[in-house]
């Protein structure tokens, strides 16, 4: 099936040529990252994390969102999604090959990665991540192909992928809570120390990796004639409305905890993130506008009428999907590290080294997700 | 007996014995931790073994190095804390890169109010924020930074230190997140760099032969001299602080050692016990 990459418009041979274009220079700025150190980028002894390790714990969020395809697709036999179940599958590929490409851009000895396995390492919740992300890349990457296979030899999927199938639901509940694991055992981090920072990331990752879905296929409608058709859209809609409100009320309580206990560990980062600690203030706009837009495209999802007019609807998600990546694509990561340990505000900003190796790892991301929704397409397009 | 009964006795032992096990499976997993910490408080002066529970913690040694630092000596002794920093930085290579950024260290100095944060600073009495506190690492008993390191490049050894191996560090500074003390520094850049005339750039006080460098990319922070303790002798911060009796070391568990008499003897606290880390560090102030 490879080879239905290979053939395309011109259209599709620019786009694919423009990602390697970003991904060569982000190349080049990793490669020099790899030859100075992690020093190239905005980090610091204080602010140990920065975007690389922010976006990572986002595109986990990405690729667990495509189990909303999975689970109404194969546990409800909800129809609607046929046609783009496999989209929703082959995102969370996606989503996990910029994952590995974003720890390992954040290693500062990147040739030692595999010492995680060579000493395996059971109470290290580094060592679980690794195991589940590896796993659910090849849980998506069977039952994507096995499926698509079996679509373009016109036959139905063989039963033994069933299991995988069903497997990989759970699995992708356990990606982001495991992630969410990473920080939340963390004595000493009080941001992060919370039980409901799981719970969070799942809601957050929910409305995000679809409102992603919902964006891509409206584009995939204009440049390559594929359509989800209405009915999948309304219901990823629904799917999208309901765990965005989980967010924000999960984000409300985390507010509530802090400002009515009054316990300075809980208020401190909720106050730089939004209102500015000891005069350092450089979230404070990007966290307002986040929390702001992310609230309108709620309230917006809930009127029937937005979420059936087509740019509308792709207005709402957009602001959503952006709100989203601001909060945990920048504030959550970088919240946990203020103040630090001796109560002082170390603020952090990306280098253009560190942003030029990132938007390489998005392109690269984009360039797989091309690739297989070519094939995907093609397969598709074949059928019909 | 019929049979539905009988089913029904069976089932209910199946799941009693099936209780059982998982209640101590749980307990294995998930109370190991709190359950040698219980034991291991007062564990200062008395020695004790932590019995063998879970995989889930570095367990606590029968022995367990500690130090103890005495501020006011600090404060009587005008720049011996300086004279420390200086011993550790020297004998560790440790780098010096001019900025905040790169910055790293082993021990250092600060304030009251940024040492203890979670200690009250509400009507703090005057001159207590003008104390020299001295901070390290403080080899915690129940160290996050072991429990999250995946690679186990940060251990605990059999005399409660945590070290490092510099060798296997894959540098993905996931224990600067865990420890809770700001203990550790990673190496931005290359800590080895030299001017054309072959003089080192950031050993500012020369290199010491005996002790490696380090690659960029890696974490290090204080690991309480084991070099030196191998060989008889004091951590090299301890022997700047010569007869003064600001720093005193040793063994917290024997309660026969200097240190363990110094502990009984003095009111001492540690930074954010709250976190249930068990440091090792303890200050008089
Ligand atoms: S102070 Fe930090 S680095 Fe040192 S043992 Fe404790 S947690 Fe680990
Ligand atoms: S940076 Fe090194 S020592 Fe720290 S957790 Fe990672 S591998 Fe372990
Ligand atoms: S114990 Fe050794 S490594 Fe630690 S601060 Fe003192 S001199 Fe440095």
């Amino acid at each position: 099936m490879l080879e239905k990459a290979l053939v395309g418009s011109n259209k599709y041979w620019a786009w694919v040529f423009f990602l390697l274009g970003v991904i060569t220079i982000g190349g080049l700025f990793y490669l020099y990252q790899f030859n100075y150190g992690l020093g190239a980028t905005g980090m610091s002894r204080d602010v140990s994390w920065g975007i690389y390790i922010a976006q990572f714990t986002f595109m986990v969020g990405v690729a667990a969102g495509g189990v909303m395809l999975v689970l109404p697709y194969y546990i409800h036999d909800f129809k609607a999604f046929g046609k783009i179940t496999i989209l929703g599958e082959f995102m969370a590929i996606a989503a996990v090959a910029m994952c590995i490409m974003f720890i390992t851009a954040d290693l500062g000895q990147p040739m030692r990665i595999m010492n995680v396995l060579l000493h395996p390492t059971p109470h290290s919740m580094l060592f679980w991540d690794m195991l589940v992300l590896n796993g659910y890349l090849f849980l998506n990457a069977i039952c994507g192909w096995v499926i698509l296979n079996s679509h373009n030899k016109g036959v139905h999927y063989p039963q033994w992928v069933k299991p995988f199938i069903y497997l990989s639901i759970p699995w992708a509940f356990s990606i982001h809570t495991v992630t969410a694991f990473l920080y939340c055992g963390l004595p000493g981090r009080h941001f992060w120390l919370t039980a409901i920072l799981a719970p969070r990331f799942l809601a957050s990752a929910f409305a995000a990796g679809p409102s992603l879905l919902v964006l891509i296929s409206m584009i995939l409608k204009r440049v390559a004639k594929f359509d989800a058709g209405e009915k999948a859209f309304q219901k990823l809609g629904t799917i999208i409305t309901y765990a965005a409100l989980a967010n924000f009320f999960f984000l409300g309580l985390e507010f509530f905890v802090a400002y009515y206990s009054r316990v300075p560990g809980h208020m401190h980062t909720l106050d730089y993130l939004f209102w500015g600690l000891d005069g350092h203030n450089n979230l404070v706009l990007p966290m307002r506008f986040s929390l702001t837009i992310g609230l309108i495209a709620t309230t917006m999802l809930l009127f029937p009428q937005i979420k059936r007019n087509e740019g509308t609807f792709a207005l709402s998600c957009a602001m959503l999907f952006l709100s989203l990546w601001i909060d945990k694509g920048v504030g959550m990561v970088l919240g946990g590290f203020v103040p630090n340990p001796f109560d002082r505000v170390t603020e952090y900003y990306p280098t253009v080294i560190e942003i030029g190796i990132s938007l390489a790892v998005w392109a690269a991301g984009a360039l797989i997700l091309t690739i297989l929704y070519k094939i995907a397409i093609s397969v598709q397009a074949k059928e019909a | 007996m019929d049979v539905k009964r009988r089913n029904f006795l069976k089932i209910a032992g199946l799941s009693a014995a099936a209780g059982l096990g998982a209640s101590s499976a749980f307990t294995q997993l998930f109370k190991g931790d709190a359950l040698a910490s219980e034991e291991g408080h007062g564990g200062e002066t008395a020695g004790h073994a932590a019995p063998a529970q879970g995989e889930h913690k570095a367990e606590d040694t029968e022995f367990q190095y500690g130090m103890v630092i005495d501020i006011p000596k600090f404060a009587a002794n005008k720049g011996l804390a300086e004279k420390c920093i200086a011993a550790c930085h020297y004998e560790h290579n440790v780098p010096d890169f001019g900025n905040p950024k790169d910055e790293i260290k082993w021990i250092w100095l600060d304030d009251y109010e940024h040492s203890f944060p979670d200690a009250s600073q509400y009507k703090r009495n005057a001159g207590l924020n003008d104390l020299p506190v001295l901070l390290t690492c403080n080899h915690c008993a129940n160290p996050p930074c072991v429990r999250a390191c995946p690679t186990q490049a940060t251990f605990k050894n059999d005399h409660g230190v945590v070290i490092m191996d510099f060798h296997r560090c894959i540098g993905c500074r996931f224990c600067m997140a865990a420890c809770p003390y700001g203990a550790r520094s990673f190496n931005w850049r290359n800590p080895r760099e030299q001017y054309a005339n072959g003089n080192y750039k950031f050993f500012k006080h020369g290199l010491n032969p005996n002790y490696p460098t380090r690659m960029r990319g890696v974490v290090e922070k204080c690991n309480f001299c084991p070099e030196r303790l191998a060989v008889g002798k004091p951590p090299a911060c301890v022997e700047a602080t010569g007869d003064t009796k600001a720093m005193v070391f040793g063994n917290i568990n024997d309660p026969n050692s200097e240190i363990a008499k110094v502990l009984n003897s003095n009111f001492t606290i540690q930074r954010n016990p709250a976190a249930g880390t068990k440091p090792s560090v303890f200050y008089i102030i």
